[in-house]
């Protein structure tokens, strides 16, 4: 007999954990599917205007970002603004080749969808956003996004 | 021994590897997501073709300068950040009819179809034409209504800071808001924001969206950036 009632307690104290891990699946699959990876490492400082008036960015694969800001290495870069376009640090010049090549990567009915989004630091004179606003109407690249901050009331 | 249950594998560590992955993407997931203020950039300006001005009068034009010390010269004045709402808003709308604003057009379902039946049989007015039938689809839901041939003109400096520029944009662009706003709680009792998410789903409340869009219409109009070496 003490030797089945051995058995029993023992059965009681372990709490099953079998579900654990489809719970944690399902967890991951969640942020897998969510998750958008950083497509850039910031190069330049970013500190973005507020404003109130603003629209959500709808469908992320259309949007081709510019980063407008001072370099964070300063020393060996200078405290001018900057470019950056990918990954790099990009001179004006770079700008039509940049949208023409993020174009030609997507299909020919979502176009006229593309947008570009200028992430550009509030500092930053308007000389060099004009600029590049010159070139991206050059290159017809129309839909354009002044990346904000929302801001409270 | 044949009665000896199949040897299972030990599953004890699965939730760790699956934890680990979870914290992973916990990690690297950027759930910000992208707001900003949407603008059509105008196209470039055809070169060897010799522009002809469009006439547009000194009235209809709100002139909004933004020099490279952050100040604005509005119409002419200098004006504080926070006035140039109202002070556009005033001037988009012309409530009191003033001369020195706006011209204004009154529009009513009889004037719209005589316009339209007089363009009809001109083929080179397709533009005006798609103009009038708008009119008219919004005077069907407005009754009749009133639009200021309005143009606000926004031009800045090389030297003006960016934050200046997105704050005069957003002003000008609540300014908008505003107008519309007032007139959808006027005419439908409802909100400007709200009859767009209606727009989407009803027929009807899209017409109403549309027809409001038809009385102001967000006309901002960037200069040309000029090669001024003053900054």
């Amino acid at each position: 007999m003490s030797r089945f009632r051995k058995k029993d307690n023992k059965g009681d104290q372990t709490l099953s954990t079998a579900s654990l891990p489809d719970i944690v699946f399902m967890l991951l699959f969640f942020f897998m599917v969510t998750t958008v990876m950083r497509e850039v490492d910031l190069k330049v400082k970013l500190e973005q205007p507020e404003a109130k008036e603003i629209q959500k960015l709808e469908n992320k694969a259309l949007v081709s970002y510019v980063y407008i800001g001072e370099p964070f290495n300063s020393d060996k870069y200078g405290t001018e603004p900057r470019i950056q376009l990918n990954d790099d640090y990009a001179t004006i010049d770079d700008i039509r080749p940049f949208v023409e090549t993020f174009r030609s990567t997507k299909d020919e009915r979502e176009h006229s969808k593309l947008t570009t989004s200028l992430k550009v630091d509030k500092s930053v004179k308007m000389g060099t956003v004009t600029d590049v606003k010159q070139q991206l109407r050059k290159s017809q690249q129309l839909k354009i996004v002044y990346a904000t901050m929302p801001k409270d009331q | 021994m044949a009665k000896r249950s199949a040897p299972e594998i030990n599953a004890g560590s699965m939730a760790d590897i699956a934890f680990l992955l979870l914290i992973f993407f916990l990690v690297t997931t950027t759930m910000d997501s992208d707001w900003g203020l949407a603008r059509l950039l105008p196209p470039p300006p055809e070169e060897n073709v010799e522009q002809d001005d469009i006439k547009i009068k000194q009235r209809d034009v709100f002139v909004v300068l933004a020099n490279a010390n952050n100040q604005l010269l509005v119409e002419g004045q200098l004006l504080d950040i926070t006035e140039l709402k109202d002070k556009a808003k005033e001037f988009i709308a012309n409530k009191q009819r003033l001369e020195t604003l706006p011209q204004l057009e009154d529009i009513n379902v009889a004037i719209s179809q005589e316009r339209i039946n007089a363009l009809s049989s001109n083929e080179s007015a397709g533009d005006e034409l798609k103009k009038w039938q708008k009119r008219l689809s919004a005077a069907e839901v407005l009754g009749d209504y009133t639009i200021s041939k309005q143009v606000i003109s926004l031009q800045n400096d090389r030297g003006t800071s960016y934050e200046l520029y997105i704050r005069v944009q957003d002003e000008l662009a609540l300014a908008y808001q505003e107008l519309r706003n007032e007139m959808a709680m006027d005419k439908f009792g409802v909100n400007f924001n709200k009859l767009e998410e209606l727009a989407e789903k009803d027929a009807d409340a899209e017409k109403k969206y549309e027809a409001i869009k038809v009385v102001y219409p967000q006309r901002i109009s960037e200069a040309e950036p000029k090669d001024v070496t003053g900054s």
